[in-house]
């Protein structure tokens, strides 16, 4: 499972294997915001923990073809299903190598560009902590619907179809627990209910996901 | 004599010669008979005029778009357990109706919104609920047609319909956490006092009644197709395959 683990991220991390495009499209999509609604700093500070959330989850979105594609396509996933390991765990470091390579820079640029947007000062730490415990799941989520699609010639924009319905739960209570945050109330609930969602996928997503690719290489 | 008997095509088949032009019938009848009485034969309400009449297609159709999903996700879970196909076929048969009776729905609350609260539409818990339960349908209905072999797209949407049914119920209390509501709360249910006065119940359980065969009749049809089409699809391929 770490040599899978430790392949993946050398793939990603290698050239052509498209690690820092997300945040560059994070950083983007964070730019653009200004631009859409003007640079009024009261009304970007009200909307920048929704706006950090929304630009994280997408610039999630933008790898999740790759988990398995390639893979696919050389044949290394058939190799895979066949080996020791059973495909259950190859899914879980998949979307562990998904999460170190996307969620985890997400995660640690989201206060950066949280100032840029003027985001209140008491919402840097929630910002990033709700993002450290919610983007796993997004990863988890976006692994599931790439071994749907993995079979499928332009996969691409039906799995944003498939994906970003799961991802509603996941981002109301993780932009919440900022949000409650910064208008003074108890955010316990939202960021306790972020968690149950995250520990529930790494539970059973795996499962779903593995037969789902089992399906597709039959 | 069991149900699983009829998941054989051919008994379904012959089963639903009998059923569906019953069900059709009796869908138009209490369909026609429902909405005339609910329309033209209920006095208005003393708050909300004439518009209190759009309950006798909103209730019905927001009910359908919900118990939709519920029947895919049994039928979808038989398929997974038992590999029958009929059950993967009614499930994909079901879908687009669902979808239809989740804008139905959708629609029809919003041209009963505008005069009596003031807005085509509000991000209400119940509101934002039903128009995730549409982007959900959406994903199942395109998952289904990317996907050419059969089998694989009856086993990839039945996965999904599993999950997304944890997610969409999940989403419901989400929505609710995350906004308070506005629309009403339910018009029936069995165990609580009454919500609606008796001259608007009781047209309006003939036309769920109407609603509910109309469904019967509708999922009854497109599975017929269904079977119609893959039975189609397995003579060409034999007639190939002699030619070959």
């Amino acid at each position: 499972m770490i040599a899978l683990l430790r392949r993946d991220l050398a793939l990603a991390l290698r050239s052509g294997g498209g690690f820092g495009l997300s945040l560059a499209f994070f950083l983007i999509v964070v730019m653009f915001v200004p631009f859409g609604i003007g640079p009024n700093s009261a009304t970007l500070a009200t909307i920048a923990p929704g706006i950090l959330w929304i630009g994280a989850l997408l610039a999630c979105l933008l790898s999740l073809d790759r988990i398995f594609q390639l893979d696919y396509e050389d044949g290394s996933l058939d190799l895979l299903a066949t080996a020791p390991l059973p495909l259950e765990g190859v899914v879980a470091m998949k979307a562990l190598a998904h999460w170190l390579t996307t969620g985890l820079p997400l995660t640690l640029a989201a206060p950066l560009l949280g100032f840029l947007l003027n985001l209140p000062a008491g919402g840097y730490f929630w910002m990033f902590l709700s993002l450290l415990v919610g983007t796993p799941a997004l990863s988890f989520l976006g692994t599931f619907g790439a071994a749907i699609t993995v079979g499928l010639k332009r996969g691409g924009l039906l799995l944003s179809l498939l994906v970003l319905p799961l991802y509603i739960p996941t981002l109301i209570f993780g932009a919440q627990s900022v949000t409650l945050h910064l208008q003074q109330l108890s955010n316990a609930t939202a960021f306790s209910v972020l968690a149950a969602i995250s520990l529930f996928t790494f539970a059973l997503i795996p499962f779903a996901a593995a037969r789902a690719l089992r399906v597709n290489l039959r | 004599m069991s149900l699983w008997e009829y998941a054989n095509p051919r008994r379904f088949m012959r089963l639903t010669d009998i059923v569906l032009p019953w069900s059709a019938g009796g869908a138009a009848l209490l369909m026609t008979v429902g909405l005339i009485w609910g329309f033209f034969f209920t006095p208005d309400d003393y708050e909300q005029g004439s518009t209190v009449k759009i309950i006798f297609i909103h209730v019905p159709a927001a009910m359908l778009a919900i118990n939709t999903w519920f029947m895919m996700l049994v039928t979808s879970l038989v398929w997974l357990i038992r590999r029958h196909h009929v059950s993967a076929l009614a499930a994909k048969a079901a879908a687009p109706v669902g979808v239809t009776m989740t804008l139905i729905a959708l629609f029809t609350g919003a041209i009963w919104g505008e005069p009596m609260w003031g807005t085509y539409w509000a991000w209400d818990p119940r509101l934002t609920s039903f128009m995730i339960l549409f982007v959900f349908y959406l994903g199942y209905i395109a998952l289904w047609a990317a996907i050419e072999d059969p089998d694989t797209a009856a086993d990839l949407t039945s996965i999904l319909c599993i999950v997304g049914s944890v997610f969409a119920f999940l989403s419901r209390y989400a929505v609710m956490f995350w906004n308070q509501g506005l629309h009403q709360g339910a018009s029936l249910s069995l165990d609580k006092a009454q919500h609606v006065a008796d001259v608007f119940s009781n047209p309006l359980y003939v036309s769920i009644a109407g609603f509910i065969l109309f469904f019967i009749a509708m999922v009854l049809l497109r599975t017929r197709t269904e079977i119609r089409a893959r039975r189609m699809s397995a003579l060409i391929a034999r007639e190939r395959q002699e030619a070959a």
